[in-house]
């Protein structure tokens, strides 16, 4: 298995050879922040066209096929746009509040991305206390959500933004229960500590067996909330709120919006791969020397991605079959099913790991 | 057929005899028609009332001669939907229905001036281009009459200063189209909503008393676009009749067919708007790809797929194409499969289910004072069905159900509709092999004048009972022509059905109700 630390420390070794030691440091973070920056656009419209596409043959449809072959570089030619649209300032607004309103939520979605780990030795935030860090920044969102809403002096835009505060908070909690039912399994919070448990044990949804698949399984529903995709879409909820807490924003500052729904999408399913799916390690079936062999072939950030794109691919699917939900139904869906189920994982994960039934 | 026994009643026998009549089981009032008979014969309402158990009808009518203050008693105590109907009456004619709660105007802006359906009115002189906003009042006025003829007012409120009013409207995706309702909420549950109508209203009725008959009939299908061919068969059928016409036999089996085929069309739309308002964006182009089909065998035979323009005074515009029959033939099996697609993404869905069921009822008394004919009154278990009732063109040859639900709730407005597509499509079976011979259009002469007198004929159309009401003074244009419109019973209902419901139920309800705004607003 290719060690990406070794990449880090020629750098690293390279830059301190004609550096002092502070300069050296300042240059890897801007180094690392624009390689973020830049994935994170880039995933951004990889994510926006395989949806369109995705969605697309569901309807029964072709999607965007006029742009580029396929409608490849559609999703381009929208950045564009997006990028040249002005953005207008609105009357009786609370200005400070509605233009910071978008980079708090871009922010946090950019901060919880930098969480992944790509491969072994390639995760940018990693720490002993990664899972319970993820949490914290992932919960700036839903504070830029609340403060468009406010800020925006809309009727529309302040019911969705309760409606996306009370949702987000509710399933947080569920989030947060499965997290730490995992954590039972693993015994460490550390991102890249996790995957090399799951490289050299087997993955921890088999691992965890049970107890694991359900926790996958509530990680999945809680996650799509998290993330307001239908049929948990209520804070937009087109129909009902025309556009919900986004209502007044135009422009780029939409845009980040927009980004940071499909990103947080991208990095919901990142995390379920990494903690349920084994992150970057390659799938091994016990007793199959030579399968496995061959498996490790496959650099890791491949296995990342592409479990990733497995899991948003399962979001996807559920999103363009469902209706929507009504506020009532979804927070009642979390209180009394999702909540109690997740506690009861804890304790079952608990009693497996104490009693020693898992692998 | 000739309305020749019009009880006339002076005003104050009215409330007496209404009462009467509303003991005796006549419960659903589907007209109101405001009338200006010029000089002599005063400003009146010409009433009509249906028992709903022996589907006799009652026509009345009332007139007052003065013309500064034209005021008659209110009958929206007896019918709910009465309070509609008097507020267009007093909008178009300036009629004051005394002890009505709320007199305010209803399609016009509120600082119109006149009343533009009067034969001596002036509404160009009178109304500029106004270039400020509608203004919306909080509050509307009561009027009623004293012992001794003068008029009092009174004031009502509407919304309070304490309400939380949204404006759902007029540019909503969940409207279809530019419909305005002022919603009070609580939270997110709906306390009161007060619909404002009027924003795409043209005039269709004044524009008619200028038009000659074969001009008015272009309107029709620009009343409800989903119920264009059903539309312009009632005005067609009112004409003929009136004028003593008798279509072939062939030109009444393919307007049957055709009527069926627009109904399927509504019901297709229907289901899809109604999964993209509650989220399922799938299911709503499953819909779309199967109303291609119906749209593709109205173009090839008729020219149009939305405004059709095929009926005609005295038969078709042309005769059928030599495809029609293959191609309805291969429609009906893949139609039938393809319900069954519907009933799998989308009714058997939780979430729909626990969104429709329970949501948004209206109980059949409701449903009949309300007048909401069509799908949301059989849904009540209302038999209201005008194919069965009043059976026209060939609908007495057919055999087919009636589809009735008992709950009343979203989610059998619902599947009543989809039961009817499967309905349409058994009628449709029985006649496609069985088109008959004949003529496809009888000779009029080049100008067509109705003999005078007064004619109504309904068809049931896509979205209940659609009437046509014609007086006539023997003229090459009709001197009044109403259309019942099947929309603004729904509308009108509204808020009785979403009160304490949330406000995304609101979207559901309404997408149930099924109303469409051209045909609201004429």
């Amino acid at each position: 298995m290719f060690d990406f630390t070794k990449v880090t420390n020629w750098i690293d070794a390279l830059l301190l050879s004609f550096l002092p030691g502070w300069a050296a440091t300042l240059v890897e973070c801007v180094l690392v922040a624009l390689v973020i920056i830049t994935l994170y656009a880039v995933f951004a419209i990889i994510l926006i066209y395989m949806e369109r596409k995705i969605c697309a043959f569901f309807q029964c449809r072709l999607g965007p096929n006029r742009v580029g072959k396929w409608g490849s570089i559609q999703v381009l030619a929208d950045v564009l746009k997006m990028l040249t649209k002005e953005i207008i300032d609105m009357k009786n607004v609370d200005r400070l509040l509605h233009k910071m309103a978008p980079f708090l939520v871009i922010v946090a979605s950019m901060l919880t991305f930098a969480c992944l780990p790509w491969n072994k030795g390639a995760g940018v935030i990693d720490f002993n206390i990664g899972i319970f860090f993820f949490l914290a920044a992932g919960s700036i969102g839903v504070v830029g959500i609340l403060l468009a809403g406010w800020s925006s002096n809309n009727k529309y835009a302040l019911i969705g933004a309760m409606r996306s505060g009370a949702q987000i908070i509710s399933y947080e909690v569920s989030i947060g229960l499965v997290m730490l039912t995992m954590i039972v399994l693993t015994g460490t919070m550390s991102f890249s500590e996790i995957c090399q448990q799951q490289a050299d044990l087997g993955w921890n949804i088999f691992r965890g067996h049970i107890p694991a698949a359900l926790a996958f399984i509530v990680y999945l529903i809680a996650g799509n909330a998290e993330c307001n995709r239908g049929p948990f879409d209520m804070p937009e909820a087109e129909s009902e709120l025309t556009a919900g807490y986004h209502v007044e924003y135009s422009g780029m500052h939409f845009g980040f919006y927009y980004l940071a729904e499909y990103l947080n999408l991208f990095i919901c399913a990142g995390i379920a791969s990494t903690i349920f799916l084994g992150g970057w390690a390659p799938l091994h079936i016990w007793g199959l020397d030579g399968f496995n062999h061959v498996m490790d072939y496959i650099p890791g950030a491949v296995w990342m991605v592409g479990k990733t794109f497995f899991v948003v691919f399962l979001l996807m699917w559920i999103r363009w079959t469902f209706p929507r939900l009504r506020i009532d139904q979804l927070l009642a869906l979390e209180w009394k099913y999702l909540m109690p189920l997740s506690l009861v994982l804890l304790v079952v994960m608990a009693l497996c790991v104490s009693l020693g039934l898992t692998f | 057929m000739t309305l020749d026994n019009i009880k006339t009643l002076e005003p104050a026998q009215l409330r007496q005899e209404m009462e009467g009549l509303k003991a005796k089981g006549f419960d659903f009032l589907s007209n109101l028609i405001g009338m200006d008979w010029g000089k002599e014969g005063g400003l009146g309402v010409v009433y009509c009332v249906e028992n709903t158990n022996t589907h006799e009808q009652q026509w009345l009518k009332t007139a007052t001669a003065d013309r500064e203050q034209p005021v008659l008693p209110t009958v929206s105590d007896l019918w709910d939907i009465a309070n509609i109907y008097e507020r267009e009456a007093y909008d178009f004619y300036g009629i004051i229905f005394a002890g009505h709660p709320d007199m305010r105007r209803i399609f016009l802006r509120e600082d119109w001036v006149g009343y533009p359906m009067r034969k001596d009115d002036k509404p160009e002189e009178n109304n500029p281009l106004r270039m400020d906003n509608e203004p919306l009042a909080d509050d509307t006025t009561e009027y009623s009459v004293a012992a001794d003829g003068t008029v009092t007012t009174k004031k009502n409120t509407i919304f309070g200063p304490d309400d939380y009013v949204v404006n759902i409207g007029p540019q909503h995706p969940s409207t279809h189209g530019v419909l305005h309702f002022r919603v009070a909420l609580e939270g997110e549950i709906i306390r009161k909503i007060d619909p404002v109508l009027g924003y795409i209203h043209r005039g269709v009725e004044k524009l008619n008393e200028s038009y000659t008959y074969p001009q008015t009939l272009a309107l029709t299908d620009r009343l409800d676009y989903l119920a264009a061919m059903q539309s312009r068969h009632a005005l067609c059928m009112c004409i003929e009749k009136a004028m003593g016409i008798e279509v072939s036999e062939r030109v009444q089996v393919v307007r049957t067919i055709l009527d069926e085929l627009q109904r399927i069309d509504s019901h297709i739309l229907f289901f899809s708007c109604l999964c993209q308002d509650m989220g399922a964006t799938t299911a709503f182009l499953y819909g779309f790809r199967d109303r291609e089909k119906i749209l593709d065998i109205f173009e090839e035979t008729c020219g149009g797929r939305l405004i059709i323009n095929y009926n005609t005074i005295g038969g078709l515009m042309a005769d059928i194409h030599p495809n029609f029959q293959k191609r309805v033939k291969e429609f009906i099996p893949y139609m039938r499969k393809n319900i069954k697609e519907y009933h799998a993404i989308f009714t058997g869905n939780v979430i729909f289910q626990n969104r429709s069921k329970g949501i948004g009822p209206l109980t059949k008394e409701q449903a009949i004072s309300f007048g909401c004919t069509g799908g949301t009154g059989r849904a009540t278990g209302w038999a209201n069905d005008v194919r069965k009732n009043h059976p026209y063109a060939a609908y007495d040859k057919v055999d087919f159900n009636q589809v009735l639900r008992e709950n009343g709730d979203s989610f059998d407005r619902y599947m009543i509709r989809l039961d009817e597509i499967l309905e349409s499509l058994n009628i449709i079976e029985q006649l496609i092999d069985n088109i008959p011979e004949g003529n496809y259009k009888e000779k009029t002469k080049p100008i067509i004048k109705v003999p005078e007198g007064t004619y109504y004929q309904a068809v049931e159309s896509s979205r209940g009972e659609f009437g046509v009401f014609l007086e006539s003074k023997g003229d090459k244009s009709p001197y009044r022509l109403h259309y019942r419109s099947t929309g603004l019973p729904l509308v009108a209902a509204m808020d009785t059905a979403c009160r304490g419901f949330k406000i995304a139920d609101f979207v559901t309800i309404g997408g149930t109700m099924d109303y469409i705004v051209p045909d609201i607003d004429r």
